[in-house]
């Protein structure tokens, strides 16, 4: 039996939202005047106090609850879970960014965290002094650095501009020279969280590749987090699943993606558990009609995304906008009303819009709704992730060959003609 | 799974660490991040200004001249004897390290909010960087002094040397402490008080004026002596222009006490830093 890297016993993480004290000293010393000094109420108090007990409760999220997982030497382990599930909470705790609330974390060997790509990149200093910064920032030693310098260089492909500020690249090289510096990282344990997601398709690839080679050949431990259920299913042989702080599943990599699909799989409407006397615009109420009138629907059919939304007040410029994602969470779609033509949410009350695509052309698979709920150029009211999932089939179409599941996106139509010469 | 109880783990990772362990280790583990944000602080005030090391002369120059012309033209005061500009350049030079040390440590977590969210390093490597790529400038600032030193001997006047210049890299390193300790305490403060940052420009202004920069603590009238020397930084300032001018007040009392004050500051710098450290990403 290999040995193990990680050892978590009893994790868990809580953050107060909003601050202890009002967070400004003028308001703190002001609230000294007048209550301590001039005898008056509390000028910041929240009024009904039996309120103020419900929203301390509320003030606490618990993004991991009491979490215990072990992970061997040379593992290559995904993390998978849906927004907000605590995925980046757990890679910040093994990272040492932040401390756990309650529990302990034993690690064997080095561990590295790459949260982001390019972390500590100054806009003004070349590539080449970008990578020494950036390799130390990450934990590597200077000589360490210059004994990779060349493989670096190599793997980014930015030869050419390695002299020039930083400033004056590209996005995509930025990237590319960014995880190049990481990549050459050589940790024991190397700790990844949603970064492949910039940078075109091929370095996707090599980057995907690169760590691969870490895990299979050098025998390196790797803790990889990604909605990208083909990347994850790629790169590990085993997963974790988080829902709301807690471990659903723990095992096998494709037992996990089904225990992450099913989690969102029974629901075709969302349904908000807010209330109207919270006093806040929100989304009350998303359904999906599809042509089946279950969670199924022939391509090519007409789809309906019907949202409900309270409104407490009048929302002058509310704007909703929402797409959908496939089982890769790529987004497939996006739509949006900003009620440009016809304003919506123009006084109290539940308002009922209704978005119709006369024929969906996407290909057959998984499909679930983000939507957007905003206001034109000011605050974002909500955001629902992965909610509504529905199934498109293509039965009904007319094929030559098995329709391939992952071939393409969406059916275009098309015109083929033929000249014979 | 048979796996011996006590097996050597490099890292535990726990919620509370004692308030006293600093990991000063772990600093030193990075000491060449140390040296390389050094370097990029100096290079990347070269590259975004075009006068670029011209900076480091001119504010304190122009500095010199308007204080040579207000308080030493206008309003008289004494400068001890000394050629003015050349006093006022001694007290400038030093005050301004001290208060580039303070403003930028106490600004640390602001300015540092997004890297520290995202990669785990030493906080503290953060403001001891911070306090050597000052001593850049400084140490230009002081090769103005000796250039002006050696005018001022050209054309006649005489400074009466003495091995207290043998103190001035003890000096320049208690500013160096003196400042980063105040600036860990403000930095640790504005976890909590966001609002304090701006209080720190206007209070290192006033800070300025209960030391002896544009006057001798020898013209201070004697009820006052008490409270302007309770300020460390007076025995720092007036050190400075006894270890290169040969006048000020300079005793064995003065600096003990400055050293003993600069080590308790920094102390609590240190652990405020450390128990706030811990608990800033959480609210950024
Ligand atoms: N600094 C913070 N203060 C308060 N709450 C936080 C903080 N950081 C995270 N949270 C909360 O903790 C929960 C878990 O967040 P986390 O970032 O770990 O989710 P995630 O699984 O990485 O999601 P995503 O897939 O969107 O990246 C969320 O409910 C989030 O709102
Ligand atoms: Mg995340």
């Amino acid at each position: 039996m290999s040995k193990i890297a990680i050892k978590a016993e009893n994790i868990s993480k809580t953050y107060r939202l909003g601050e202890i004290g009002t967070g400004t000293i003028s308001r703190d010393l002001e609230r000294f005047w007048k209550v301590k000094i001039q005898g008056k109420e509390d000028p910041f108090l929240k009024i009904n106090s039996h309120h103020t007990q419900h929203k301390d409760q509320n003030q606490i999220v618990h993004s991991l609850k009491d979490i215990n997982f072990e992970i061997y030497q040379g593992e290559a382990i995904g993390i998978i879970g849906r927004n907000g599930a605590g995925k980046s909470t757990l890679l910040k705790i093994l990272s040492r960014i932040t401390a756990p609330t309650t529990g302990v974390i034993k690690i064997k060997g080095r561990l590295a965290a790459l949260l982001e790509v390019g972390t500590g990149f100054h806009p003004e200093l070349t590539g080449r002094e970008n990578i020494y910064l950036n390799g130390t920032i990450l934990g590597m030693r200077k000589a360490e650095i210059t004994q990779k310098f060349d493989e670096i260089v190599d793997f980014s492909g930015v030869e050419k501009y390695i002299d020039t500020p930083v400033k004056r690249y590209s996005s995509g090289m930025y990237v590319r020279l960014a995880f190049a510096v990481a990549a050459y990282l050589e940790p024991e344990i190397l700790v990844v969280d949603e970064v492949l997601a910039v940078g075109d398709a091929e370095f996707q690839k090599k980057c995907m590749g690169k760590m691969n080679d870490v895990s299979r050949l050098e025998g390196r431990t790797i803790l990889f987090v990604s909605h990208n259920m083909a990347a994850i299913s790629n790169l590990t042989s085993k997963s974790l699943v988080l829902e709301q702080g807690n471990i659903l599943f723990y095992g096998e990599t494709n037992k996990a993606i089904y225990a992450y699909q099913s989690l969102s799989k029974n629901k075709l409407s969302y349904l908000s558990t807010k209330k109207e006397s919270d006093n806040i615009p929100f989304i009350k109420k998303v359904s999906v009609i599809t042509s089946e009138g279950t969670a199924l629907h022939q391509h090519g059919a007409t789809l309906k995304i019907v949202f409900e939304i309270y409104a407490p007040t009048k929302i002058p410029k509310a704007a909703i906008s929402f797409q959908i994602f496939n089982e890769m969470q790529i987004p497939c779609v996006q739509l949006w009303y900003f009620g440009t033509n016809q304003p919506f949410l123009t006084q109290k009350g539940l308002h009922i819009l209704t978005c119709t695509i006369p024929k969906l052309r996407l290909y057959q698979g998984h499909y679930t709704l983000k939507v957007y709920f905003a206001q034109f150029g000011g605050d974002t009211f909500e955001i629902l992730s992965e909610i509504c999932p529905f199934e498109v089939s293509m039965l009904n179409q007319k094929r030559d060959f098995p329709w391939q599941a992952g071939a393409c996106t969406y059916l275009e139509d098309s015109e083929w003609n033929i000249e014979n010469g | 799974m048979n796996q011996s109880i006590s097996e050597d783990w490099n890292l535990i990772i726990e919620p509370k660490k004692s308030l006293f362990q600093l990991n000063l280790r772990d600093v030193w583990i990075y000491r060449d991040l140390w040296a390389l944000l050094v370097k990029r602080d100096v290079v990347s005030f070269y590259k975004q200004t075009i006068l670029g090391p011209i900076w480091f002369f001119i504010q304190p120059i122009f500095t010199t001249v308007i204080y040579t012309f207000i308080f030493g033209k206008l309003a008289g005061i004494s400068t001890d004897e000394l050629p003015q500009p050349l006093f006022y350049m001694v007290g400038i030079t030093a005050w301004n390290y001290f208060a580039a040390c303070f403003t930028k440590t106490a600004s640390i977590f602001k300015d540092n909010e997004g890297l520290w969210g995202k990669v785990y390093f030493p906080r503290l490597v953060m403001p001891l960087s911070t306090i050597t790529s000052n001593l850049v400038s400084f140490g230009v600032q002081v090769l103005l002094i000796i250039l002006m030193m050696i005018y001022y001997f050209s054309i006649g006047t005489r400074f009466p040397l003495n091995a207290g210049i043998l103190l001035l890299p003890i000096f320049t390193l208690l500013m160096a402490l003196l400042g980063l300790g105040l600036g860990l305490i403000i930095t640790a403060l504005t976890t909590t008080y966001r609002d304090l940052i701006f209080l720190i420009q206007f209070g290192v202004q006033l800070l300025m004026y209960v030391t002896p920069i544009i006057y001798p603590l020898s013209s201070v009238p004697p009820k006052y002596h008490f409270i302007i020397e309770c300020n460390p930084m007076t025995h720092i300032i007036e050190g400075f222009r006894y270890a290169f001018l040969g006048k000020g007040a300079c005793s064995l009392f003065s600096i003990s006490y400055t050293t003993i004050l600069t080590f308790v500051i920094l102390g609590i710098g240190l652990i405020l830093f450390n128990k706030a450290e811990r608990t800033f990403v959480d609210t950024i």
